[in-house]
């Protein structure tokens, strides 16, 4: 399986981004082959709006099933959940460390939006 | 007459001096709450309804047995408004600024615009002063639609004073309320916060090409740089309105000082005789920038 995974570089080293929508980068991680693919997200970065919409476009895009991020708006959540994608969440360091928690079991899966709708 | 009552910085007077003018004129007035994401001039002008009509905006609607999937609508919206989960549309209208590409693209004629609704307008009847407010709903992005709808009931052809009290900033609704006035009142308080949003709000003025003038409130609190700055950009002083308690402790009961003071109410008919004289002399108007 594909996890997708907010990030502030681009590997597993990188910072972990707690942003969704303005994440720097998404590293896509295949449980399967252990290798990664970077997607830069810096057009949502910019965007006036609906970065969470579009980043929701590209995590599905990219066959991801499962996301890890720090936060998820309303708008990029309705797009994430109609995928069928589960989220989880957690406030690690890197992306090394979250994927660790990942694969331990450790994370919980998100059940909607924890924050509200920002327009900018 | 239209005329816009401005600022940069919020908090500093536009409502206050708006009610106050549209008061004292003591003639036939027309006031345009263009503050759409919090309109209150009625809460000091206390107007009986005269009628209310909702605001609508184009949005897309996907037609499922039409649609393919194809995602042409999601590539072309520049307002990321749309995202295709598999080959499903999934359309959010908050986003949408009803440009119409996604409709006009679409090869399959899949999409079709349908109102959403985004706001309120009120008519309001006090005394000689007849209100139109402005309400966007909350949840809702789009000021621009409420504020056009509120300056389209006034008629291009009214004879009496129209007082348009705008939304705070310098982004599009600003720009919407002072378009087409024939000036500009910026309203300022003699702080270095209001000085640096009043810069903005000038340049911004300029670029649409209207002729404006300054209004200093809160006279006294502070310092001089308010007036400094206008002095060496050459900008009319308008008026200025003392920094006096009583003038906020009247305001915080949702009185008007010039129903209780006649000094302030001539202070305000002077404001009214520079800013008329300003539009009529078409004032600082860059036409080069027009």
């Amino acid at each position: 399986m594909k996890v997708a995974l907010t990030a502030a570089g681009n590997s597993l080293e990188s910072p972990f981004d707690s942003r969704f929508g303005r994440a720097q980068t998404f590293i896509i991680y295949d449980t399967d082959t252990e290798t990664t693919t970077v997607l830069d997200n810096a057009q949502n970065l910019n965007s006036a709006q609906g970065a969470g919409i579009q980043a929701a476009q590209h995590v599905l895009d990219s066959g991801a099933t499962a996301l890890i991020t720090g936060h998820l708006g309303p708008k990029a959540a309705k797009v994430i959940f109609a995928a069928g994608i589960d989220v989880y969440q957690t406030d690690a360091e890197t992306v090394a460390q979250a994927l660790a928690m990942f694969t331990s079991k450790a994370l919980k899966p998100m059940k909607g939006a924890d924050v509200d709708g920002h327009w900018v | 007459m239209r005329i816009a009552i401005a600022s940069g910085k919020g908090g500093t007077g536009k409502t206050f001096v708006t009610v106050n003018l549209a008061r004292s004129l003591g003639i036939s007035v027309t006031v345009l709450d263009c503050d759409v994401e919090e309109p209150n001039s009625n809460l000091f002008l206390h107007g009986d309804l005269v009628s209310q009509s909702r605001v609508s905006v184009c949005v897309p609607h996907v037609l499922e047995d039409a649609c393919t999937g194809c995602r042409v609508c999601a590539d072309a919206c520049q307002f990321n408004a749309i995202a295709v989960i598999g080959r499903k549309p999934l359309v959010f209208e908050d986003m949408c600024h009803s440009c119409g590409v996604c409709t006009t693209l679409c090869p399959h004629d899949a999409l079709i615009e349908v109102p959403h609704e985004i706001g309120t307008v009120t008519v309001r009847q006090s005394q000689h002063v007849s209100l139109v407010e402005g309400l966007l709903d909350v949840g809702k992005a789009l000021a621009v639609p409420v504020i056009r709808q509120v300056k389209g009931q006034v008629g291009a052809d009214t004879d009496h004073p129209v007082l348009i009290d705008a939304p705070p900033g310098t982004s599009c609704p600003m720009v919407w309320a002072v378009d087409g006035c024939d000036a500009v009142v910026l309203v300022a308080e003699p702080t270095a916060f209001s000085l640096h949003d009043l810069t903005l709000a000038v340049d911004t003025v300029q670029e649409v090409g209207v002729s404006f003038g300054v209004v200093i409130n809160k006279d006294g609190l502070g310092d001089d740089r308010v007036a400094r700055y206008c002095e060496s950009e050459g900008i009319p002083i308008l008026g200025r309105i003392p920094f006096d308690l009583d003038i906020a402790r009247r305001y915080a009961t949702g009185a008007l000082i010039v129903d209780k003071e006649p000094r302030y109410r001539d202070l305000f008919l002077q404001m009214w005789q520079s800013i008329t004289h300003l539009a009529q002399i078409g004032g600082n108007r860059d036409e080069s920038l027009a």
